[in-house]
């Protein structure tokens, strides 16, 4: 059981604080925060523990979200309570920061009331939560033209008539204004998350994926939802579907609401979404991607004259080439007396810099169509270099985002309400890949 | 914390409350409590506004009336005497029509923690309990517990408690956990809520009506229940079997949990609960959330007690990634170590050395000491590693790789040379205290293997003046006064230098007393010295191969799904278990060798003689290390199968090139005696087809005059299969002829 939930500002302010057992002084918010900042690398921060009480913590928002208990609890428990508090406070206040739990913190204290008694967990849904909930969220953001230009997140070759605003993405599903009650809109994401090693010899050593498809609803009235995936989507090693390209995946599991009946004959998910966001599917491949990882590297790394070391490298885009990959950076670890930089990269849009904290060259391209080719020559000053210096040039690790793109091959072949909604409804699809982790040794 | 004018502001408030204008209109109302409600969070004391928020109570406003119940609900406790005036209010609105309302009421008013107020709760509760809306019900129960705790000390109400029991049956899942989460308050000094059969059953069948939260609270209950017989063991695991799959993490973890408690008694369901939640255990280890996926991780270590082969070949989903924090990645470098196995190691140390380098020096050095233990098993290829890792020359790494050395030597004494020959040739020495004093060490205990190791001890003496740490200096002392015993015309300047200055100028009194008692020694004669100060350089119990014999599972099982698996940093292969437990550990560890899953497998298939299949089974594999202890255990037990003179003499190599030698061709060595023993033996083992071999290796047998020199091999088996005693003798012989023939 739950003695306090108190949320921090990343500077320590205190802007949730609820007790519910009285068991434990306010002073402990203040504990908590001096032993997490005086967290060394090595200690585990996850669960810390100040005499007979125990602070389990989640980071989220750069606020901490913190729970104390005086019981030996299940710590999956209270960690999934603290990430459903988060994901509830983001559907109700639209976005997760500090600004918006300062504004909203009267909803919040509402929330935390009716989910949690005498520190036991009541419920967590949304659609009994709502019936509760009387306090209006407050949205912070004003209407400003940087929003119009931010559309592309998503979707960014497509029509702007296409494309799902990102801001709606990002309202408060419980409103009562009427400029945004009306819209009735659906959003199911396919997130997957991918993260490969690649080795020195070009060898493709790991490649996990994890994938996730997510609905976040704001229909006030749930009716019955059909998504249909893929029909040659199978699941584990030996099954397999169809006659073309397998979609394969090792294991997924399900949101305990999906009904499941149609989907060993024709692989759609049936279910009521409740207001907010949900996880429906969960699903993992490891080892065995489809197509090729999307990003090649030929490094070329040398000593010049001198004190010079010189990184010539050749990054290549795999993907089909109507996609393109956004916010790429490519991280190159360099010797810790690197002193300064000079590059030449392809494009002007491109920027590359030294980072002397980290002792890594961080190489940006915002934007990376699939199938183009891009090179950087980097020039580094190094005093005292030496052979041994080059091995610690790398291992090369990479972030980015692909629009539109799922790395299974995993893709919704409809979406249907039935009966259908009056006056409805915006349905919208969306894809999206994430790298976790996208290394490549040299 | 108190703010600047933080009185002004209250008195603000105040005024603003009791403003007759500001009351009248609603929302500047909620407004001005809304702030209250702020200046609470941020640590400013509003008690004296308790007035004027009592008052703003009897609203029909319902955000204001629950901001103003959250006000009294902090404050009741320092007025007591105002909060009674609220409590007209609350006990009309425990009638009011509307459920919300009468809900919100009643648990507000029984989280008035003050004394005296559970007169005037005890009546709204105890019709609470009766209410027709579950939401008041619900409240009404946990009421129960809260009375119970305003009054720890009187008797408990026999009603209240057979109402509750009652409550189990309610057709609102809610209601039911509640009752059980208050009958366990209430009932605590008396053990808790009784789980009887048709309580626990009746748990059972409506799980599947529960949320996540409450499945996994009522699964936690149920550890307490003892089944009568093994049917309703296995109805009840059958009826929880699909739980283990879900994709909650606390459900499953949970469900494990109690799988493991219920079947303590038959390892082999325990076993298989175990591999069933390896998947969903695997996913959460690669969960979105950081904090979830370290619980993953924890618990996997726990797991990975009882049975490291599990996860064995799912290595990769341990690698770290870049952007995961690091107290993520120590835990997966932890893992990474048990997980190492002759198919994987080579991937899984590039990936280590890929971390070596890390930017952060404790992930770095970190990296360094999992590869080191990875070497007590591996050693040649980790040496390599090490020795190229001094390439660098940077101060944390080449002190971490000396440490790892260090204890490398100790652990793997056929490391020692090549070791020797790596310090050697690295020119940089540690800065830092434990790099020194592991430096120092090796110096001392290897001097005669290590040709600069005078002029390196001679550094440190002549940087005496400076140095900080009386550890270090201790060692120092130490490590010279080894280093004259084998090498005495290099060091005695040096030594006489060095205990002249700690007895004459040393402030530290330690130091000061070391240096006299090694004065003192060495006055006895160097023999006596000698016999008192070198002692073993090894690790001294005679394994030569360290594994980590496999726990069992009720080991670990009671700090399954608990705060405690997150807080510690998970059992290092140092942590041995206690002396207690040793004997079931080696139970465990028989049950193990003989009759393990795969084995079984094995003998089972029918014998095909001469068919390829059949000659591969009985090529020789390699297998977990067995324990000193479960060796000797089994040589005792068994009867000699099979004796035969080999026609080779013991290649004269040191132990150390011998076992390498042996473990290629994947026989794994026990002991050796020493190299001028007249009696020479070694112990090895190794699997094939099924069956485990021992054998020990004699030379000198004295009943044996005619094959003077030559070796004698015993061979023991578990279960007996001739062919792979005689393939087994066939490699022996193959690789002790290749040593001879090398060396002559």
């Amino acid at each position: 059981m739950i003695s306090q939930v108190f949320i921090l500002s990343s500077k320590g302010d205190h802007l949730i604080y609820k007790d519910y057992r009285g068991e434990a002084d306010k002073d402990a918010v203040s504990i908590f925060y001096e032993m997490v900042t005086a967290l060394s690398g090595d200690q585990p921060p996850v669960v810390m523990s100040h005499k007979d009480l125990n602070f389990i913590h989640v980071r989220q928002g750069g606020l901490y979200w913190v729970a104390s208990t005086k019981t030996d609890a299940s710590p999956f428990t209270i960690i999934e309570f603290l990430n459903r508090l988060a994901a509830l406070t983001k559907d109700y206040c639209g976005s997760l920061c500090e600004k918006s739990v300062r504004m909203n913190f009267a909803l919040i204290y509402e929330l935390l009331d009716e989910m949690v008694d005498y520190g036991y967990i009541q419920t967590t849904s949304t659609d009994i939560l709502k019936n509760f909930i009387q306090t209006e969220a407050v949205t912070s953001k004003p209407f400003s033209l940087f929003d119009l230009s931010n559309v592309g997140l998503f979707g960014a070759e497509t029509q702007q008539s296409k494309v799902a605003p990102s801001a709606a993405a990002t309202r408060p599903i419980m409103s009562h204004r009427s400029e945004q009650g009306g819209k009735n809109e659906i959003f199911v994401d396919v997130v997957e998350r991918i993260s490969v090693v690649i080795g020195s010899n070009g060898v493709l050593m790991k490649a996990d994926v994890e994938g996730e498809i997510r609905v976040k609803c704001y229909l006030p009235t749930c009716s019955e939802m059909r998504i249909g995936l893929n029909e040659e989507f199978s699941i584990g090693k030996s099954q397999l579907r169809g006659y073309g390209m397998a979609v394969r995946v090792d294991e997924c599991s399900f949101h305990q609401a999906v009904k499941l009946d149609e989907f060993d004959t024709y692989r759609i998910l049936k279910v009521c979404p409740s207001q907010g966001e949900q996880t429906l599917m969960q699903y993992q491949l490891s080892d065995e991607l489809p197509c090729a990882p999307p990003f090649r590297l030929f490094p070329t790394v040398e000593k010049d004259y001198g004190n010079r070391l010189l990184i010539f490298l050749k990054l290549r885009c795999d993907l089909p080439p109507k996609s393109t990959a956004l916010n790429v950076s490519v991280t190159v670890p360099v010797p810790k007396s690197s002193l300064s930089l000079s590059q030449e990269l392809s494009s002007p849009d491109q920027t590359a810099d030294l980072q002397l904290k980290n002792k890594a060259i961080l190489w940006s391209i915002p934007r990376f169509p699939g199938g183009a080719q891009l090179s950087a020559l980097f020039k580094v000053e190094v005093p005292g270099l030496s052979s041994a210096s080059l091995l610690e040039v790398g291992p090369v690790s990479m972030s980015f985002e692909l629009p539109k793109h799922t790395c299974t091959g995993l893709q919704i072949r409809f979406l249907r309400l039935s009966p259908t909604h009056p006056g409805l409804s915006q349905r919208w699809v969306r894809y999206v890949t994430h790298s976790d982790s996208y290394t490549i040794r040299i | 914390m108190p703010y600047f004018g933080s009185e002004e502001t209250v008195k603000d408030l105040k005024r603003a409350l009791s403003n007759p204008n500001v009351q009248a209109d609603r929302l500047r109302y909620r407004n001005y409590i809304t702030r209250v409600i702020r200046s609470m969070t941020q640590g400013l004391d509003v008690s004296s506004l308790f007035m004027e928020m009592v008052k703003a109570s009897a609203t029909v406003d319902i955000v204001q009336k629950k901001l103003v119940y959250l006000y009294m609900v902090t404050y009741a406790g320092h007025k007591p005497d105002l909060a009674l005036l609220a409590i007209n209010t609350l006990r009309k609105d425990c009638a009011d029509p509307n459920p919300m309302v009468r809900g919100l009421a009643l648990r507000n008013m029984c989280n008035l923690r003050m004394p005296g107020i559970t007169e005037y709760i005890q009546q709204p509760i105890l019709s609470g309990l009766r209410d027709k809306a579950s939401y008041v019900r619900r409240v009404a129960v946990l009421g129960c517990a809260k009375m119970h705790s305003l009054q720890p000390n009187t008797e408990i109400d026999p009603s209240v408690v057979n109402e509750l029991y009652a409550l189990l049956r309610d057709p609102d899942p809610v209601v039911m956990v509640n009752c059980l989460r208050a009958l366990e308050e209430i009932l605590r000094d008396e053990g808790g809520v009784v789980i009887n059969k048709p309580i626990a059953h009746h748990l059972l069948n409506r799980l599947k009506d529960l949320d996540s939260w409450a499945q996994s609270e009522v699964l936690r209950l149920l550890l307490r229940y003892r089944p009568r017989s093994d049917d309703e063991l296995f109805d009840i695991l059958s009826l929880l079997d699909g739980f283990l799959s879900s994709a909650h993490a606390p459900v499953m973890a949970a469900t494990l949990r109690l799988f493991l408690h219920l079947a303590a008694a038959h390892p082999a369901v325990q076993a298989d609960a175990l591999s069933r939640a390896r998947g969903p255990l695997l996913a959460v280890c690669g969960s979105a959330s950081r904090e979830l996926r370290f619980a993953g991780l924890s618990h996997v270590q726990q797991v990975l007690r009882s049975q490291p082969a599990q996860y064995c070949s799912h290595y990769k989903r341990f690698f770290c990634s870049y952007s995961e924090p690091g107290y993520i990645r120590l835990r997966k470098m932890e893992i990474l170590v048990e997980l190492v196995n002759d198919e994987n190691v080579v991937l899984i140390l590039e990936e280590l050395k890929s971390y070596c380098t890390d930017v952060s020096t404790d992930l770095a050095q970190a990296a360094i000491a999992a590869i080191g233990r990875i070497g007590r098993t591996y050693t040649e290829k980790c040496l390599d590693i090490l020795t190229g890792l001094l390439a660098l020359k940077q101060e944390h790494i080449t002190s971490a790789v000396v440490q790892t050395f260090r204890d490398l030597v100790w652990f793997c004494p056929q490391s020692t040379g090549p070791v020797c020959k790596a310090v050697e040739g690295c020119d940089e020495t540690p800065q830092d205290d434990e790099g020194k004093q592991a430096l120092l060490w090796l110096l001392g205990a290897h001097g005669e293997l290590i040709s600069s190791a005078p002029y390196l001890l001679e550094g440190f003496i002549d940087g005496l003046k400076v140095e900080i740490s009386s550890a270090v200096k201790m060692e120092l002392l130490t490590s010279t006064l080894k280093l004259f015993l084998s090498r005495p015309a290099e060091t005695q300047d040096m030594l006489g230098r060095l205990l002249h200055y700690c007895i004459e100028d040393e402030a530290d009194m330690n130091v000061r007393d070391r240096a006299g008692l090694y004065y003192r020694l060495l006055q006895s004669g160097p023999d006596r010295t000698r016999q008192i100060l070198l002692g073993p350089n090894s690790d001294p119990s005679m394994t030569v191969l360290t594994g980590r014999p496999e726990e069992l599972v009720s080991v670990w099982a009671s700090s399954f799904n608990t705060l405690g698996s997150l807080c510690g940093t998970g059992a290092g292969p140092e942590n041995l278990p206690a002396e207690d437990s040793a004997h079931q550990v080696h139970a465990a560890e028989e049950a193990e060798l003989g009759f393990g899953p795969a084995e079984q497998n094995l003998n089972t298939e029918p014998e095909e003689p001469l068919s390829d299949a059949a000659a591969a089974e009985l090529d020789l594999t390699a297998g977990p290390p067995i324990s000193h202890e479960a060796f000797e255990r089994l040589w005792l037990d068994l009867q000699v199968v099979h004796q035969q003179v080999l026609e080779v003499r013991r290649p004269p190599e040191p132990p150390e090139t011998l076992q390498a030698a042996f473990l290629l061709v994947k026989i794994q060595t026990l002991a050796f005696s020493r190299a001028d023993a007249a009696l020479w033996k070694a112990y090895v083992y190794s699997r094939a087809g099924g069956t485990l071999l021992l054998a020990e290796l004699l030379q000198g047998a004295p009943e044996e005059p005619e094959s003077e020199g030559m070796l004698l091999v015993s061979i023991k088996q578990q279960p007996e299969n001739q062919s792979a005693v005689r393939n087994f003798i066939s490699v022996l012989k193959r690789v002790l002829q290749t040593l001879s023939s090398n060396t002559s």
